[in-house]
């Protein structure tokens, strides 16, 4: 009966040190799967070149690590949330309710957009945000009247494109990159083809600002009969699609391409070629802003938190030589604001 | 009678002109349904093994490759000027020199080589040649050179991990055409890797680190290693077996042999029967809802992990314990109560002992399949990127944040990196010689101590 005993013992021992051992002592962090190869770099070099354990970065999208970041205050919540944009006011008075009150925000650099199809595919070498829109959009106008978008080729409405059946596989609505394909590519295309009047006179709304807002979502509803693909995975999904699918083109993070340049070939956007070099003047247009959000109740309560997103912005690692930009992120021209802001902890000024 | 008898049949015979050696219409359609059926019994068969082939030839060529890996042999200088210019080798101050003040020496001692060795480059910046070497690099180095202080002033023989576009070209996965578009790298390169390999400075050896290793970031697939998600694995497992195992024959025994047979009991059996076919995932949720949100048990945990692989394992073990005990003939029973044992004892003493090995095989065949899963751990946080290294002590094995091997492989299996690709199916070999592992010592268990009445 010894080793009953023993067992028995061994399991309170056990039991004791897991309510010993809950204090964490390494930084925990989740969100956007666009800004984690990044988080997980600098997670790396942190643990190697300071005292503290390696910070853990999870994925699962921006708002699944935004809506844990506002679960509340306290060792089981994470520290900080990665996210490939901005904080909304929903989510920002959610946190509030749940007690977490100060967030400071850090922008670590930017991040392009690209439009990449099979290297041996058909030739998509450029477009406008206006052949996305056309190709895409749910409803598109024709001789001035709003009908189902009929076209079933790029060449259909625009002779420069290729004869080739439209295919395109889009982030999903989880992703914060979907935002930004919206934003800056399909809006900007219905602007571009006067879709946006076309729909604005029929929107219907009590005021001018609801009827802006029925025709800016009309703009943005993709066409559902296939030809548009929703992906809620990885780019790594995205690039099997499009490596099954030879007619395909896949919105990528520049950096995804970058790492895959033997299989995908790029569009120019606007006549731009997307690069570090472009994002960062401003003149490729789909480019967009990274963050990550520190939970200010916690610094000083996780060790290591204050010093991982000191050295997430330092010029080692985010400047222009840094590791980061060499993986495909275009550094902040203001990083040296960031980095005060960051060392001052600035919480977001409750507006 | 008996002539009688023989004389029927062959007066129907005669009648019908049949005879016993030439098969009828009939008797060869009942054959050719036969031999059809065989032949399409045959066939499943070959389907079958046909696929297994295409598995496994997939699996090893496509994983094999990430069990050697390319390392690049140089001279380091370390100078003092650099790395301890106070010269008073206090740990202190050597420690604020960090790894991006190492990676400039790693880049001098490859640049020195290419020019000992003669090779022929355009480039004529040692800080070009970081791009043949890991990010890892600079790290060891840092590391070593604070492990023994007194290297500093000296010039010491390190081997360094080559870049995983150089390993990728070791191994064929990269080539120069491919890389032509390539930013981290130039066909250049390969012109020094060529005469390195050459020379003997550069060779793809057998890959302990990836066996032994922690997972790393993005940025430098050639360090990573499936070492740490074993051990999370290992602990997951001992949760696993610690509470299924006693849970699950507690059960049993009292469902089996104590329990009444009434309405209660048949409700409890029809349930753990469903409960084995339920989808894992619902159990990763469950998990996620009560031992995360409730009982605030911390994310990641392998603790975690082995509390809802259990939940998926007990059924698995009631039921195959069940069938073992009731395989234990009643007589037994019979035997040791006749003579007066307790109903207690004539389990104990006589039925477990006797079932014990239906029992273990069960168990394994149960934690094998709780080894390969992968669904319930996406829920509860356990595919993240975990770099710490070796859980250091028992609660910190069942408490820190962990991955587990296949959790390990899915997220390999994500990543941007074409060498991680590699590696996610050198994880699955790791992962199935675990599992054949498991499945044979449930096999020989099973041929060396069951008995059969």
């Amino acid at each position: 009966m010894s080793n009953v005993k023993l067992a028995a013992s061994a399991l309170a021992i056990l039991a004791a040190s897991a309510t010993t051992a809950a204090a964490r002592d390494n930084v925990q962090v989740a969100g956007s799967s666009t800004v984690l190869p990044y988080a997980s770099i600098v997670a790396e070099a942190f643990g190697e070149n300071f005292d503290f354990p390696t910070p853990v970065v999870e994925s699962g999208g921006s708002s699944a690590g935004l809506k844990r970041f506002c679960e509340g205050v306290g060792e089981n919540t994470i520290d900080i949330a990665n996210a490939s944009r901005k904080i909304r006011e929903k989510e920002i008075k959610a946190c509030a309710e749940a007690g977490v009150t100060d967030i400071v925000e850090v922008r670590i650099g930017y991040d392009g957009i690209v439009f990449a199809s099979q290297i041996d595919g058909p030739d998509y070498t450029a477009f406008e945000p206006s052949d996305i829109f056309m190709a895409l959009s749910d409803k598109v106008v024709v001789d001035g009247a709003i009908v189902d978008n009929p076209y079933t080729q790029w060449a259909d409405f625009n002779a420069d494109l290729p004869a080739a059946d439209i295919l395109a596989f889009v982030p999903g609505t989880k992703h914060g990159t979907r935002e930004v394909f919206e934003d800056k590519v399909v809006l900007a295309g219905c602007e571009a083809t006067g879709a946006f009047e076309a729909f604005l006179a029929v929107a219907e709304g009590d005021s001018d600002k609801a009827k802006k807002k029925a025709a800016e979502k009309a703009c943005i509803d993709l066409r559902d009969d296939g030809k548009s693909v929703d992906i809620d995975g990885d780019y790594t999904e995205t690039l099997a699609r499009i490596d099954a699918n030879s007619n395909g083109i896949g919105v990528f993070g520049l950096a995804f391409y970058e790492n895959n340049t033997d299989k995908l070939k790029v569009a120019t956007v606007s006549g731009i070629v997307p690069s570090t070099e472009t994002i960062a003047t401003g003149e490729y247009p789909v480019s967009r802003p990274l963050f990550f959000y520190i939970k200010k109740a916690h610094v000083g309560v996780i060790p290591g938190l204050q010093e991982y997103a000191d050295f997430f912005v330092s010029d080692e690692i985010a400047g222009e030589d840094g590791p980061l930009s060499s993986y495909g992120l275009v550094s902040d021209p203001e990083l040296a604001d960031t980095q005060t802001a960051v060392a001052d902890l600035v919480t977001m000024s409750s507006n | 009678m008996t002539d009688a008898t023989v004389h029927q049949p062959s007066a129907s015979a005669s009648k019908h002109a049949h005879s016993l050696l030439a098969a009828d219409a009939r008797t060869r359609k009942r054959n050719a349904a036969e031999r059809r059926f065989r032949m399409y019994g045959i066939a499943a068969i070959s389907v079958g093994l046909i696929f297994l082939v295409i598995l496994l030839f997939t699996i090893i060529r496509n994983g094999i490759p990430a069990f050697t890996q390319t390392y690049i042999t140089v001279e380091v200088e370390l100078p003092e000027a650099k790395l301890d210019k106070k010269g008073n080798r206090d740990i202190a101050d050597l420690k604020k020199v960090s790894t991006f003040g190492y990676a400039p020496l790693i880049d001098n001692a490859i640049f020195t080589k290419v020019q000992e060795l003669g090779i022929e480059t355009p480039f004529e910046k040692p800080k070009k040649m970081r791009s043949l070497v890991s990010a890892s690099a600079a790290a060891q180095l840092r590391y070593m050179v604070l492990e023994n202080p007194a290297l500093i002033g000296t010039t010491v023989e390190f081997e360094v991990l080559g870049s995983s576009r150089v390993d990728g070209y070791m191994k064929g996965r990269v080539t120069r055409d491919s890389v032509a578009r390539d930013k981290n790298i130039d066909a250049e390169h390969f012109d020094i890797v060529d005469a390195m390999a050459q020379d003997g400075s550069l060779a793809r050896i057998f890959n302990w680190a990836f066996i032994t290793g922690a997972d790393a970031s993005e940025s430098r697939p050639e360090q990573a290693g499936i070492g740490v998600s074993m051990i999370g694995s290992f602990f997951m497992m001992l949760v696993v077996l610690g509470l299924s195992l006693p849970l699950g024959v507690a059960a049993s025994i009292y469902l089996e042999e104590f329990a009444p047979k009434n309405r209660l009991t048949d409700l409890i059996e029809v349930n753990i029967s469903n409960l084995a076919a339920v989808p894992s995932i619902v159990f990763g949720i469950l998990g996620l809802a009560v031992f995360i949100q409730f009982m605030h048990l911390p994310q990641s945990a392998p603790l975690v992990g082995g509390l809802v692989l259990t939940l998926m394992t007990l059924p698995t073990i009631i039921i195959s314990t069940r069938a073992s005990l009731k395989a234990v003939p009643p007589s037994i029973r019979d035997a040791a109560l006749g003579i007066g044992a307790s109903k207690m004892q004539s389990v104990f003493h006589h039925v477990l002992p006797l079932a014990a090995p239906g029992i273990l095989t069960g168990t394994i065949i149960g934690l094998a399949q709780a080894l390969g899963e992968t669904a319930p751990l996406l829920l509860i946080g356990m595919v993240g990127y975990i770099a710490s290294n070796v859980p250091d002590g028992i609660a910190g094995g069942f408490l820190d944040p962990n991955s587990s091997m296949p959790a390990q492989i899915y997220e390999w299996s994500k990543r941007a990196d074409p060498a991680y690709y590699e590696r996610a199916w050198g994880g699955i070999i790791v992962l199935l010689l675990f599992l054949m592992t498991m499945n044979i010592i449930a096999i020989i268990l099973r041929r060396r101590f069951e008995r059969r009445w």
